[in-house]
């Protein structure tokens, strides 16, 4: 285990850490008062982080070792009922084992933020990154985000907290780090200091939900069809107003920090004059960038987008974005086995978001590359580049195709 | 900080002096659906007596969460809270560990909370074992875990789970023309296991809603020693039992005469055998045959005078043959020389 950086916080400071140390760091300068971990591969070096932190005094809460992943995310979602600011977190199968709890977090309007360190599903076992993990949980109510870089992941965490605590959204937030390429990759973070989170982060506040002797509420009594379409039209409309605090959280995040992220949704790389795009999520960005570069060398009028936030997600801005284009290859690092067009999550996804508006809507190829942390080579990005633009030029092509993987 | 077990002081409850020292303060009142005699809606109501204003309830999924608490007519005077089926262990640390955190770092004023998560025994006995097992070993927050046990998963429609009798007849086990007996595992020895495994727990006890002012103390003894604490108690269930409603608390005090349910308390380690189960371990009483038990009972209505038998002889196993009787169920040695 890598040795901790220990920042100073009266400072701004900048320290070489890993993706996993970066929220670890965000967490203590967000005074987190509940911690529960489990071990599972790549996500679990955050904890092994966050207990030394603990043991060395420069964090005070509780670290719960919990017995399993049902238990780890039980205890957090009780514990954010009684107004503690808890993080917590999973990898691949071990996220799926707390499904259940998972799933009632954002029905019961619980805060709080957890990270994701994407890892392939079993079976076969395998390590590396896939996004099958985090993706379960889309229609849920889960605030789902992937970063690429270990700022992006320390930034995020505080954005996350302070939109996940806002009454008007008061539902749960994933961070999905890419395992390996992200959690234990090392990059130069910016710190900011204990008064600039201070400023950007206010006290979680649970007002009249809190479950406290003081404050005598029953909370999610059985109520079966006589309430429960208006009780999950609650979690519709959070929905329906996430995109918008969202935004103005961002906005807040740059006025306190300075750092610039334009549209929180996602990134555009050299898009402004490319035909064709592709789009992926997380750390497809490091192999897809240099890739464009050296197609944009070759005369290649490609662009990249980097989608952040699948959820919300942000429907007109996609569609007003890749409307520019003449064709876009969405890059799932996921499968959704017997879906439309037997695409990807993000592919399908896509397609729904251009579908119904009245702007153009150029092909959504399907591509299905990197599993299990694979790596995405230059050969890959090209190939899947000129898939694009041959369906760009009104060549008809298969709608998903796997790259990368041998006969 | 304590470098061994930072404990958190409790709230004092002394025992209630009899029946006629009992407040008369309800915080579980009308507003739940429960079968008439229900004893398992009876322990929520003394539960949340004995405990008291200063309390909060979590309640994992079974009827006292289905038939208990229904949107707008809420039995519940303390703040309550659905948890999930096998969540009354994790649940418990969530709330004391939350508790512990603000009221440490001054987010919440400083004072002493009790803290209860009931089960049911299937939500107790089987997947949530685990959790309340994890909730044991954590010395430094204070929690109670109640298990109300109607020996089925009693809500859904009367289904087997650990806590469900050999042989009863339940509707994933009902005597057919070819098996006669399809439910062939004995009763999980809960209370038993919660001390056998968790040495530092430092209150472990069995209660019955027929020996309801007992009940009601070591719930206030369990509240007042704190750490993590275990309650069993035994609640007979009309309809998942099957018979008259006005048998409940016979059949509680039944359970006990016939030794098939004894009372008893380990408390920091020291064990204490209560009223009539005291009285059968010291030989100054004797057991109620188990038949006048099971017979009482449709789903032991199917049972032949031999599987009264094969039930009594292992009821007299567990006083004559257990190290600890009643409690634990390891057999003393056969000392060789002899």
């Amino acid at each position: 285990m890598a040795v901790m950086a220990h920042t100073p916080v009266e400072q701004e400071s900048e320290a070489l850490i890993t993706g996993s140390e970066a929220m670890a760091v965000a967490c203590k300068l967000a005074d987190v008062d509940v911690v529960t971990a489990f071990p599972i591969r790549p996500y679990d070096t955050v904890m092994q982080f966050m207990s030394q932190l603990i043991a060395n005094g420069e964090m005070d809460c509780e670290f719960i070792p919990a017995d399993g992943e049902h238990s780890q995310f039980e205890i957090v979602k009780h514990a954010s009922a009684c107004g503690a600011r808890v993080f917590v977190g999973s990898s691949g199968v071990g996220w799926m084992y707390a499904m259940e709890a998972l799933t009632v977090t954002p029905a019961l309007r619980i805060p709080m933020v957890a990270i994701v360190g994407n890892r392939a599903l079993d079976d076969p076992g395998a390590f590396g990154t896939e996004h099958n993990d985090a993706l379960s949980v889309r229609d849920l109510g889960w605030n789902l985000v992937w970063v690429d870089s270990a700022q992006e992941a320390f930034d995020t965490a505080l954005i996350a907290y302070r939109f996940a605590e806002d009454r008007r959204i008061f539902t749960p937030c994933a961070i999905s780090l890419d395992g390996a390429f992200l959690t234990h990759s090392q990059a130069l973070v910016k710190i900011p200091t204990q008064a600039q989170v201070n400023k950007f982060l206010p006290r979680y506040n649970r007002a009249d939900l809190l479950f406290h002797p003081d404050n005598v509420i029953s909370v999610a009594p059985q109520c079966n069809e006589d309430w429960v379409m208006e009780v999950r039209m609650q979690n519709y409309a959070v929905t329906e107003r996430a995109r918008d605090v969202l935004r103005e959280v961002y906005a807040e995040f740059e006025s306190v920090f300075g750092r610039k992220y334009g549209n929180p949704f996602f990134e555009e790389y050299m898009t402004e004059d490319a035909d064709v795009v592709l789009l992926g999520m997380g750390t497809l960005s490091m192999p897809l960038k240099v890739a464009i570069r050296q197609m944009r060398a070759a005369g290649k009028k490609v662009g990249f987008v980097r989608l952040r936030w699948f959820r919300p997600f942000p429907t007109e801005e996609l569609a007003k974005c890749l409307g520019r284009f003449k064709a876009v290859g969405v890059i799932d690092r996921d499968y959704s086995l017997g879906s439309p067009y037997l695409s990807g999550v993000v592919a399908t996804e896509v397609r729904t978001a251009l579908y119904p508006g009245s702007g153009p809507k150029p092909p959504v190829l399907g591509f299905i590359c990197g599993l299990g942390g694979r790596e995405v080579t230059l050969p890959d990005i090209e190939k899947m580049t000129e898939i694009t633009f041959a369906a760009a030029q009104g060549k008809s092509q298969p709608l998903t195709q796997w790259i990368g993987v041998r006969k | 900080m304590s470098t061994y077990i930072d404990e958190k002081p409790t709230q004092n409850l002394e025992a209630f002096k009899g029946v006629k020292k009992i407040p008369n303060e309800e915080y579980y009142t009308s507003g739940h659906r429960t079968c008439q005699a229900c004893y398992s809606a009876e322990i929520m109501r003394l539960m949340a007596k004995a405990a008291g204003p200063r309390t909060v309830v979590l309640g994992s999924t079974g009827c006292m969460y289905v038939a208990n608490t229904s949107y707008y007519t809420t039995p519940w005077g303390v703040p309550w809270m659905h948890t999930q089926l096998f969540s009354s262990g994790s649940g418990a640390v969530g709330v004391a560990a939350a508790y512990k955190a603000l009221m440490r770092k001054g987010k919440m004023k400083d004072e002493p909370i009790n803290v209860i998560a009931f089960c049911g025994d299937g939500g107790g006995m089987d997947a949530g074992l685990g959790g309340i097992s994890s909730a044991m070993l954590h010395a430094e927050y204070n929690l109670l875990i109640l298990m109300y046990d109607n020996e089925t998963y009693a809500n859904t429609d009367i289904q087997v789970s650990g806590g469900t009798p050999w042989g009863a007849h339940t509707s994933f086990s009902t005597p057919g023309s070819v098996k006669r007996i399809m439910h062939r595992c004995w009763k999980k020895n809960m209370a038993g296991l919660i001390i056998a495994g968790h040495p530092t727990v430092k209150y472990v006890s069995t209660i019955s809603t027929s020996f309801a002012l007992q009940a009601m103390n070591n719930i206030r003894k369990a509240l007042t020693i704190g750490g993590p604490t275990f309650i069993h108690c035994l609640n007979p269930c009309p309809k998942g039992w099957d018979f008259d409603p006005i048998m409940s608390y016979e059949l509680g005090e039944l359970a006990v005469n016939s030794g098939i349910w004894p009372l008893y308390e380990v408390e920091e380690g020291k064990l204490k055998l209560f009223g009539k189960t005291k009285m059968l371990a010291d030989g100054k009483a004797v057991r109620t045959p188990v038949k006048e038990y099971l017979l009482k009972q449709g789903r032991f209505s199917h049972f032949t005078n031999d599987d009264v038998d094969y039930f009594q002889s292992k009821i007299d196993d567990m006083w004559n043959k257990w190290l600890i009787p009643g409690v634990i169920p390891i057999q003393k040695e056969v000392d060789a020389s002899e």
